[in-house]
């Protein structure tokens, strides 16, 4: 690690806190936003474009700042996924991973308490996580899927503005936690 | 080595994990195997916590919604009550037929009459990914269900099961992009391929350009992909138009409400209905059977000849024929055939061979002669009218006595005849009494039981 990485780690808040989501909340979360994946667009089915596990991931990856427990903490979420779809085991896993690796990495450089970098990050992970997921199932699966740019920017600004209250719900959790 | 893994240990870690799943992914593509146990696990721990919110949701909201809206309904039906007694009646009616409608009943219905074997599910939620249709029922693998088979409700296929799970299964819907069945369509018998197109729409494929298939018909499973039986409804065809090599044709699925659905565990293939049908809800009744089947036969006319126009033409064309008069030849005043001289129209009835008396009750041929024709047979009975009230036609008591229309005459030329006369016209002379004052029932009972009284 470089000095001005340390220097950088000392400025952030998470990192001195030393808070750490208990491991109910790292069970219980993720599995809230897939069973919220998977249950209400039944009855909002304009929700199923609202990426809840994704959005944990990068959390996770923010808040906890280390990129190896990101990248498993990212992959199980992303092979949980996969279970309950019709793909292939390892679809979602591989990207869920890259988002938490990159994010971790970010969160090491960035102030994420700001809202306008979380926003922006979740944004921008959103866009690749969906774009990274066109790409593997086009070359891995051969499968003819349409990626529409001008919708996946309208959700991935729609699950940016759905991350601000949700991350801070999440660390109320982990502070009461 | 050391040195590289400890410098880098974040991103070898990164590329381990990676590496891991693209393996696993190459291993589930290549064995089309896709590791049941991760997913069997996975399932398992979120279907049922979906069982237990949708039983929540159903009990909660379902009661609260229920309450109030069955309180306005309660107080409104009060005031109806109190009102008016023949909105009572018609209030219980619609009742009846709201619950008759009831998307259970329906299902059970379906259930009890299909001739497949089915088992019934209830989608307890979706599957994961944006561009895939699938949801979950709750219905496994402990309930005979299996990857495969199919998925439908009484207004048409739903899906396939991708993934039977203990306690759940996995179902693609028919929207999905990467679904297909195979579809024929019930007018022309176009065969098809039906394919999902991630929306609400569904597209049949491979049909030739020069194959006929028009707006609004039906298609229906074919029973070739093995999977759905032959003969459940899929949808109509909203748009039509010829493409490069195979025509584009779109098709609104018939089962657009999917809460409860039918997985069908043993398939029974089925007919496709030939005529036309209606929109799924409403009922049509079969055509009457004699009216169809029964005159062209018994009558002996022509196939071509079936309504009355059509006889009467062919009547005076054989009354010209035997006059040697060719119609639309004369000068305007020029002499007309003798209409007059068409045989059964006065007192030369028909012989005995040639008509044909109908029973009492019973509808029986119609005429096969044109004197029968005129002079009228023996009218069907009246619709809701006790056989006992029809009119009655006599059957003939000797050999003499020729068969007696019963109708009325519809022109005055025909009643020149006395014995032509309706016995049941106001003035016509009483019939003549058996000779036997005493009949035995075998006597009194008509000579031919009624088919249809």
């Amino acid at each position: 690690m470089t000095e001005y990485t340390e220097r950088l780690l000392s400025e952030s808040p998470r990192k001195h806190a030393g808070e750490r989501l208990r491991a109910i909340w790292l069970l219980i979360v993720p599995l809230a936003a897939i069973l919220f994946e998977v249950y209400v667009p039944r009855f909002v089915p304009f929700l199923a474009y609202l990426e809840l596990p994704l959005l944990v991931t990068v959390h996770f990856a923010l808040s906890r700042g280390g990129p190896i427990s990101a990248v498993f903490y990212g992959t199980a979420i992303g092979l949980a996924q996969d279970s309950l779809s019709h793909q292939p085991l390892g679809m979602y896993g591989i990207v869920k991973a890259l988002v938490g690796y990159f994010a971790a990495s970010v969160s090491m450089r960035f102030d994420v308490e700001n809202p306008v970098v979380t926003f922006v990050l979740s944004f921008f992970f959103y866009f690749f996580h969906q774009f990274f997921y066109w790409v593997l199932a086009r070359a891995l699966l051969g499968e003819a899927v349409l990626f529409d740019a001008q919708q996946t920017l309208i959700f991935g600004l729609l699950n940016a503005a759905v991350a601000l209250p949700l991350f801070r719900i999440l660390d109320k959790l982990k502070g009461a936690s | 080595m050391d040195f590289f893994l400890s410098r880098y240990r974040n991103l070898t870690v990164l590329l381990v994990v990676i590496t891991a799943q693209l393996v696993l992914i190459a291993y589930q593509v290549k064995s089309n195997n896709s590791v049941p146990l991760i997913r069997v696990w996975a399932v398992t721990a979120v279907t049922p916590v979906e069982q237990g919110l949708e039983v929540v949701r159903r009990y909660t909201w379902g009661f609260v919604e229920d309450y109030f809206v069955l309180l306005g309904v309660r107080s409104a039906n009060e005031k109806l009550r109190q009102e008016n007694g023949q909105l009572k009646i018609e209030n219980a009616y619609l009742k009846s037929e709201l619950g008759t409608a009831d998307r259970a009943k329906a299902l059970s219905l379906f259930q009890a009459q299909s001739p497949s074997k089915t088992v019934a599910a209830r989608v307890i939620g979706n599957g994961t990914g944006a561009n895939s249709k699938v949801v979950f029922v709750d219905r496994g693998s402990t309930s005979g269900v299996e990857s495969g088979m199919a998925v439908v409700t009484p207004d048409g296929i739903v899906g396939k099961v991708v993934d039977a799970y203990p306690t759940a299964s996995l179902v693609m819907l028919i929207t999905d992009p990467t679904f297909g069945a195979g579809v024929v369509s019930q007018r022309n018998r176009v065969h098809g391929t039906l394919r999902g197109l991630g929306h609400a729409e569904c597209l049949v494929d491979f049909v030739q350009n020069e194959e006929r298939v028009d707006l609004g018909e039906w298609f229906y499973t074919s029973g070739d992909d093995r999977i759905f039986p032959r003969g459940f409804p899929v949808g109509q065809v909203t748009a039509v138009r010829n493409g490069k090599t195979f025509k584009e044709i779109y098709v609104t699925p018939s089962a657009t409400q999917v809460e409860e659905v039918l997985i069908v565990i043993n398939g029974v293939h089925q007919e496709i209905p030939d005529s036309e049908t209606a929109s799924p809800g409403y009922k049509i009744l079969a055509p009457p059977p004699s009216a169809v089947t029964q005159a062209p036969q018994e009558t002996g006319q022509p196939a071509a000849l079936t309504t009355d126009a059509d006889r009467l033409r062919e009547i005076y064309k054989e009354a010209g024929d035997a006059q040697h008069h060719v119609y639309g030849v004369g000068v305007p005043g020029s002499k007309p055939p003798d209409f007059t001289k068409i045989p059964g129209l006065r007192a030369n009835a028909p012989p005995a061979a040639e008509a044909h008396p109908a029973a009492p009750g019973n509808p029986g041929p119609a005429p096969s002669t044109p004197g029968a024709t005129q002079a009228g047979t023996a009218k069907p009975p009246l619709p809701g009218v006790s056989p006992a009230a029809q009119p009655r036609v006599k059957p003939p008591t000797d050999k003499a006595a020729a068969p007696k229309p019963t109708v009325r005459p519809t022109t005055p030329i025909l009643v020149t005849d006395p014995t032509d006369a309706d016995p049941g016209a106001e003035g016509a002379p009483p019939p003549p009494k058996p000779s036997k004052p005493a009949a035995t029932p075998a006597q009194t009972a008509p000579p031919a039981t009624p088919s249809n009284p």
